[in-house]
């Protein structure tokens, strides 16, 4: 008899524009000590079916139909006071975004204390002990200090644990993970889900891991259910999913899903695979960077970001640049984009030293239209007020001396170029989705026609399926107009889809750089290799058909 | 620890700085006035002669720079000069009337953070309900009503047609005697004397006018707190909690409400100092002898030595107040006391 059992599961939420279904039928069953993946990307309804579980749903949504059954008892009729001795002692939850999931004011050893007395697992006098019991058992060093610690003074990858060890605190049967690694470094994910799978294994529990991730389902999950617009399309083993997907939608997550081996042409779904660009041979060198440093004015002293680094990037050449948070590579790409000073070094771009100028004297440097940027978060990097057109025309309007006329007609070029539907011009940025938004983004960026384009993780918030889009548009661009790039990422297999020169930064250091082929298939440094073997490594398909494209 | 005393230090001494500024401004700012004190005081009579005579003997027809060494000086020593128009110094004039403003505003201010706080916490936790409804009506009204106006009905009501009220004519009907001066509160002063009977005519007195500043100052802290509530209930944490299964009294006072209470503190800080200095028109409607009315009436004749005596106090008053807040502030927050080291 399976723990939980989900049987046409409806809810629907009261918006302005009247009713919206977000989950419509879904049927699940999870067995004991079972861990069951669920995969869709934003808006499948793969979250709200878990809150509707737990009954946590915000006040505007419903469960319209269905049953929910937890080892007998009837979720969705049983009285809310039953349902909260249940939650936290029966079924607990982690979520996304671990530091926002805590107390802000509230020591993170109290926080489980709470859940602790509430459930009875501890009084007042063996509290304290009991908390840090819990610390303990989700692998936290020095416990007892940490007990007193406030989120903030904590790594994301701690509170995460910390978030863990609270939802694990009651010996609960049953734990959702609500897209547990999403903002986390790699190297973090992995332990974070290691840990998790782990910890559920020892106890016996069951657990059901959310996920837009199709590959690190695949690597954690016994079986794998993909959700689309509110409905369970295909459900099976991750073996079999990625052998022999049987509904259209989960081939194409498959094909997206980026992994060894695989061409950026095969992360499209089939009927969109055209022959791969050919992209020059990159020879002459266009930027170089010698011995850039880069010191910060700490707390507790100065503190190097960019320790002394040179690297080259050849003309018309695709470098990228891998590291976790605070290996100084944002920094780096800011200084580049001579948005940040250096502390010293040079940038030598077409033999002309660009750090004599400083940053705040580029804007109206003539050479500020070489060197062009896409940032990281599609949304926040534009001005709500603007439509994309606007956006889009203020470089041309500041940078490339046309005429007001020209302008409309490149902006329309543009659009063009980067497949951006010419009516959504007008549209302001909220009333763009995501990959839109990253089109706008790109064709911003190559407005004045750049020889050198910084990318700075521009699909990290997106779903898989728009990423392979936007990769591709990329590939594209760079063999139609022949610009160089930096790609910034933590994700070492969009690195390779992309890249032909790899660097990989540590503390402020480079620790190995090559081209992108060798490092990753014959890494020398240990580092590379932790990160290699930290990515999530999806099950082979059945059919080589990356060769196909090629 | 050691960083909290820090922190308290510095704050205090960047009050300092604030201080030497409000003497100087408070001091050229008298200089200023239109009108010339002399003359004023000399009466209608005066002629050249006895003009200059006062002027001499107010020390005013020396250099600006030597007048506000002299003035300097005397604050340092705690003299603030004699009022011209009480004849009383001015040290002693604030000692009377600013408990008397003090009484008032903390009573307004106890009586609206005991209404406004609830409101708003139930208006947040039922958006939409018959409680959030009128929290909305309250937080209108409050804004939109002057407190001359709403004073003036309050007495029309209460004291005229229902005479449940005593006369407005300030703290204390003639029938009680004074209560031995203490701290200048009379509730206080009452208690401590055992005079109950006094400290019921005194409380009377305060009913109305208290309610005339809690209305008018409801208003922001309801809504205040009604905003805060409901950023605090959508976060994430709290939605941790409701997943933890802890209580929802739990997860409304522990969780949420220590969260919303920061821009709360903000405000009932901001409320203060505005309503301890902005009460002049409720001080004049009641016949309040408060520091107000007192200003007002020195502003009025050019009595620059209590306006100067009046705006220092002030600004002493709202560092405190300041000081008193980035405290509260530091001790709900951890995350504070480590941001400014």
């Amino acid at each position: 008899m399976s723990l939980l059992s989900i049987k046409d599961l409806k809810v629907s939420f009261k918006t302005r524009r009247g009713d919206v279904d977000a989950v419509r039928g879904v049927s699940l069953d999870v067995a004991k000590g079972e861990v069951l993946g669920i995969v869709g990307e934003s808006g499948s309804g793969k979250s709200v079916t878990s809150y509707a579980l737990m009954r946590l749903l915000e006040s505007n949504g419903r469960v319209t139909g269905g049953a929910l059954s937890y080892g007998g008892i009837d979720l969705g009729t049983v009285k809310e006071s039953v349902m909260r001795d249940l939650r936290g002692r029966e079924i607990s939850m982690i979520f996304q975004n671990p530091r926002a999931a805590l107390n802000p004011i509230r020591k993170v050893g109290h926080q489980i204390e709470d859940v602790l007395r509430r459930h009875s697992r501890a009084t007042r006098s063996n509290a304290r002990a009991e908390a840090i019991k819990a610390l303990e058992a989700v692998r936290i060093r020095n416990a007892e200090a940490r007990y007193s610690a406030y989120p903030f003074e904590l790594s994301g990858g701690m509170c995460q644990r910390i978030v863990i060890a609270l939802a694990l605190a009651c010996d609960p049967k049953l734990l959702i993970a609500d897209e547990p690694t999403t903002g986390l470094d790699i190297t973090t994910q992995k332990a974070v889900m290691d840990l998790i799978v782990d910890l559920i294994a020892e106890r016996g529990m069951s657990a059901i891991v959310i996920t837009h991730d199709l590959g690190l389902a695949a690597q954690y999950c016994d079986r794998i259910a993909v959700m689309k617009d509110g409905e369970v399309v295909e459900e099976g083993q991750a073996e079999r999913l990625f052998a022999a997907p049987r509904h259209a939608y989960t081939r194409k997550l498959v094909d997206a899903t980026p992994r060894a081996g695989a061409s950026v042409r095969s992360l499209l779904p089939s009927e969109l695979r055209t022959a791969a660009p050919v992209l020059a041979k990159a020879t002459a060198p266009l930027l170089e960077v010698r011995d850039l440093v880069k010191t910060y004015q700490g707390k507790s002293g100065p503190v190097q970001a960019v320790k002394g680094i040179s690297f080259a990037v050849k003309k018309g050449q695709s470098v990228g640049l891998v590291g976790e948070s605070g290996c100084g590579k944002s920094t780096t790409s800011a200084i580049l984009v001579r948005l940040a000073d250096p502390t010293s070094g040079e940038i030598l771009f077409n033999g002309e030293d660009l750090a004599k100028t400083p940053a705040k004297d580029f804007a109206r440097d003539p050479r500020r239209a070489r060197i062009q940027m896409v940032f990281q978060d599609a949304t926040d990097s534009f001005n709500p007020r603007h439509t994309a057109r606007h956006s889009i025309g203020e470089p041309l309007a500041r940078l490339s001396g046309l005429s007001r006329k020209k302008r409309q007609d490149r902006i329309d070029e543009l659009a063009d170029l980067v497949g951006l539907p010419r009516p959504l011009l007008d549209r302001f940025p909220h009333q763009l989705s995501g990959g839109q938004k990253a089109r706008v983004g790109i064709a911003r960026a190559i407005a004045v026609d750049p020889e050198f384009l910084i990318l700075d993780e521009p699909t990290a918030a997106l779903d898989v399926s728009i990423q392979a889009i936007v990769l591709n548009l990329l590939v594209d661009l760079r063999a139609k107009l022949g610009i160089s790039y930096l790609f910034v990422s933590h994700d070492l297999h969009v690195v390779r889809l992309l890249c032909d020169h790899v660097i990989v930064m540590r503390d402020g250091e480079i620790v190995e750089e090559g081209p992108a082929d060798r490092v990753m298939e014959a890494p020398t440094h240990p580092y590379t290799r932790e990160l290699l073997a930290a990515a999530p490594t999806p099950p082979a398909l059945a059919e080589p058909t990356f060769s196909a494209a090629e | 620890m050691a960083g909290r005393l820090s922190t308290i230090g510095l704050r205090i001494t960047h009050a300092i700085p604030v201080i030497l500024g409000v003497v100087v401004v408070s001091f050229l700012l008298t200089r200023a006035l239109p009108g010339d004190p002399a003359v004023y005081f000399a009466g209608a009579a005066a002629n050249e002669q006895s003009i200059a005579e006062i002027r001499t003997a107010l020390g005013l027809d020396k250099p600006l720079t030597e007048q506000f060494l002299v003035y300097a000086g005397d604050v340092l020593t705690g003299d603030l000069g004699n009022s011209l128009s009480t004849g009383q110094p001015v040290l002693e004039d604030l000692a009377n009337r600013l408990p008397a403003s003090l009484e008032l505003t903390l009573t307004a201010l106890l009586l609206s953070c005991s209404i406004a706080i609830p409101l708003g916490v139930l208006a947040a936790t039922r958006p939409g309900s018959a409680v959030d409804h009128l929290c909305r009506v309250l937080v209108t009204a409050g804004v939109s009503l002057p407190t001359f106006f709403t004073g003036i009905v309050l007495i029309y009501v209460f004291y005229y047609l229902l005479g449940i009220a005593p006369s407005p004519l300030g703290r204390l009907d003639f029938i009680y005697i004074e209560p031995d001066h203490v701290t200048g509160f009379y509730l206080i002063d009452a208690a401590i004397a055992g005079d109950w009977e006094t400290w019921i005519g005194a409380l009377k007195q305060l009913v109305l006018p208290a309610t005339t500043l809690a209305l008018f100052t409801l208003a922001p802290l309801a809504r205040m707190t009604r905003a805060a509530m409901l950023s605090a209930l959508s976060s994430d944490y709290i939605r941790t909690a409701r997943a933890a299964g802890l209580t929802e009294d739990k997860v409304l006072f522990t969780y949420a409400f220590r969260n919303a209470l920061l821009p709360v503190i903000t405000t009932l800080g901001m409320v203060f100092s505005f309503t301890l200095g902005a009460n002049v028109l409720v001080e004049k409607v009641f016949a309040w002898p408060g520091i107000g009315s007192y200003a007002v009436e020195a502003l009025v004749v050019s009595d620059y030595a209590a306006v100067q005596g009046f705006v220092l106090a002030m600004a002493l008053l709202f560092v405190a107040l300041n000081l008193v807040i980035d405290l509260t502030y530091t001790l709900i927050d951890p995350r504070i006391g480590f941001e400014t080291k």
